[in-house]
């Protein structure tokens, strides 16, 4: 049996209609629907080259900064096309926040990483209070507070990455995507950003692309398996299998693909 | 059942002469070392000249009044050696010429590397650098015969010869190396610190000068270093566009001469060798040798100092 939830369009923070990506003259993924809902986590696994990193990078238009690249399809945030001429997508980036898959802090110090975002956006309000408070929103004050002007690069990796949500959040976006977000990371690290995740989807909707299936059937409210297949011309054309529940997904998909994922026989 | 490893080869069919490898390999060391040993032994050589020549140069005039001396006069008949008439002018310039370089640098590597596309950027880069092809020569004919009189009409008081056209053709010159340098700096920033920075809302220019130029401060700054070592050593544009009238002080629109325009003098061939005229080419060799090696070394240092590990 499967549970259908009627949801009305209000409750999507994010809906993705027929997306297609190309690189060039590569299409890296084709129609993909995806609904993503509020203050839920949504994970998007898959074997490598299935696009979902790419799908992900659609989200806040990151792909605009890749020359050559094409999205196709329509993509809505809070219901409005974030490819029509009104949105700004510096604007967009804003309310949609990244963290990526390799810590990227910015060689400045600790506090400024976090104060950039801010000032950039013109925040009027006190610095050092949103500093303390997206550190803390991210765990990772206690570690902190005593060297707020060393280097952000002067962290451990764990560390690092979340500074990197904290930055990210001290922008106060509404949804967050996260790009594999601990695959640098030790598991003792990574388990400190999943429950960091945890309590983030109290305020954010969390969209997290991961390798780790463990990862995404601990963390995640909603799964979308994307899966891969040859092209004729030699490259990986990237598909969304199927997207439910996590536990539908992982314990009865509809897809015979999906359930030879998600039990670890092929990907 | 034996554990031999099938081969589709008998085994006597292989046999390599290690000794002649061996003995090719021995060579090939001695050569190479050789022809590295060259140019340590020059540099060392070069220094040598330099360490004993200026030694019996201090033998005769004191090392105080090197510094102290307010004229530079070492081939008339009443000598005096003021090092820093020289090293006024070589500063002046060089300081001009990076006040041109650096603006003219900095912005075309920001504008190669973040902002042109891959087709212009790949058209641009090489007219930049044939720019560094260019024969110093022709600059200094170019400073002397037209941009002196194209800046005489708005400044009537400039001199035929003078320190500003020299200074602004030689930052001209020195702006491909700043540029290709800078960009190279610039370009090995980690795409994902940009990355970063665009996820948080910032704009391209918030990018470049908040994120990417301090990320590459090192090697912007060691260009910059290295620009101005060549600008101090340079020769031909000074002398031909700057003058060879030793003047104390930072005036630049009158005639200097600078610690390398002072060695074309010397060495051009009057100067009977061994007189004190001819000992102070190493004098002077030798200050240029120390400002530059200083130059260099603190660029060094400060590479290392300041330059962010990405893994």
């Amino acid at each position: 049996m499967q549970d259908t939830i009627v949801m009305t369009s209000t409750d999507f923070a994010i809906q993705a209609e027929k997306v297609s990506v190309s690189y060039g003259s590569t299409l890296a993924v084709k129609d993909v629907f995806l609904d993503i809902p509020k203050n839920n986590i949504v994970a998007l696994i898959g074997p490598s080259g299935c696009g979902k990193s790419t799908v992900l990078r659609c989200f806040n238009r990151m792909n605009d900064l890749i020359p050559g690249a094409r999205v196709e399809g329509r993509i809505t945030f809070n219901g409005q096309d974030i490819h029509s001429k009104q949105v700004d997508p510096v604007q967009l980036r804003r309310q949609v926040g990244m963290v990526f898959q390799r810590p990227n802090p910015f060689p400045k110090s600790i506090y400024e990483n976090i104060a950039f975002g801010a000032r950039i956006n013109g925040y009027q309000g006190n610095m050092d209070e949103l500093v303390e408070r997206s550190l803390r929103g991210a765990a990772i004050w206690d570690e902190v507070k005593d060297k707020l002007k060393e280097s952000g690069l002067s962290l451990s990796g764990g560390q690092q990455q979340r500074l990197c949500i904290a930055r990210a959040i001290a922008i106060e976006p509404e949804v967050i995507l996260m790009d594999e977000p601990c695959s640098a990371l030790d598991p003792i690290s990574t388990l400190r950003v999943e429950e960091l995740m945890q309590e983030l989807k109290q305020k954010y909707t969390i969209i997290i692309v991961t390798h780790n299936m463990q990862q995404a059937s601990r963390t995640s409210d909603y799964t979308a398996f994307f899966n891969a297949r040859a092209t004729e011309q030699g490259g990986k054309m990237g598909y969304l299998v199927e997207y439910n529940r996590t536990e539908i997904i992982f314990q009865q998909p509809s897809q015979q693909d999906t359930q030879e994922y998600v039990s670890g026989r092929f990907g | 059942m034996t554990a031999e490893i099938s081969r589709d080869t008998a085994p006597d069919l292989w046999k390599p002469n290690r000794d002649r490898s061996r003995l090719i390999e021995g060579i090939v060391k001695v050569i190479c070392g050789a022809f590295a040993a060259v140019s340590i032994i020059t540099t060392l050589g070069i220094v040598a000249t330099l360490f004993f020549e200026t030694l019996s140069f201090f033998g005769e005039v004191p090392f105080w009044q090197f510094l102290t001396d307010p004229k530079w006069t070492p081939l008339f008949a009443s000598k005096q050696f003021g090092i820093f008439v020289l090293v006024s002018a070589t500063v002046m310039i060089s300081f001009i010429s990076i006040a041109v370089a650096m603006p003219l640098g900095l912005l075309s590597a920001v504008c190669l590397s973040e902002y042109a596309t891959p087709r212009v950027r790949k058209f641009l880069k090489p007219v930049l650098e044939i720019l560094a092809g260019v024969p110093t020569v022709v600059y200094g004919y170019f400073a002397l015969l037209t941009v002196t009189p194209f800046l005489q009409i708005f400044l009537p008081g400039l001199k035929g010869f003078n320190s500003l056209s020299a200074g602004i053709v030689l930052g001209v010159m020195i702006t491909p190396m700043v540029a290709s340098l800078s960009e190279d700096a610039i370009y090995a920033v980690p795409q994902r610190l940009r990355d970063g920075a665009y996820a948080l809302g910032a704009t391209k220019r918030e990018t470049v000068t908040n994120v990417v130029l301090p990320a590459a401060l090192s090697g912007i700054v060691s260009s910059l270093i290295l620009a101005v070592s060549r600008a101090i050593g340079e020769t031909m544009i000074v002398t031909l566009a700057a003058g060879a009238n030793p003047t104390l002080g930072l005036n630049p629109f009158v005639p200097v001469m600078t610690m390398t325009a002072s060695i074309v003098q010397v060495s051009k061939g009057d100067v009977p060798h061994g007189t004190i005229g001819y000992q102070t080419l190493f004098a002077v060799g030798t200050t240029l040798f120390v400002m530059t090696l200083a130059l260099n070394i603190f660029s060094f240092w400060f590479v290392r100092r300041f330059r962010e590990k990405y893994d």
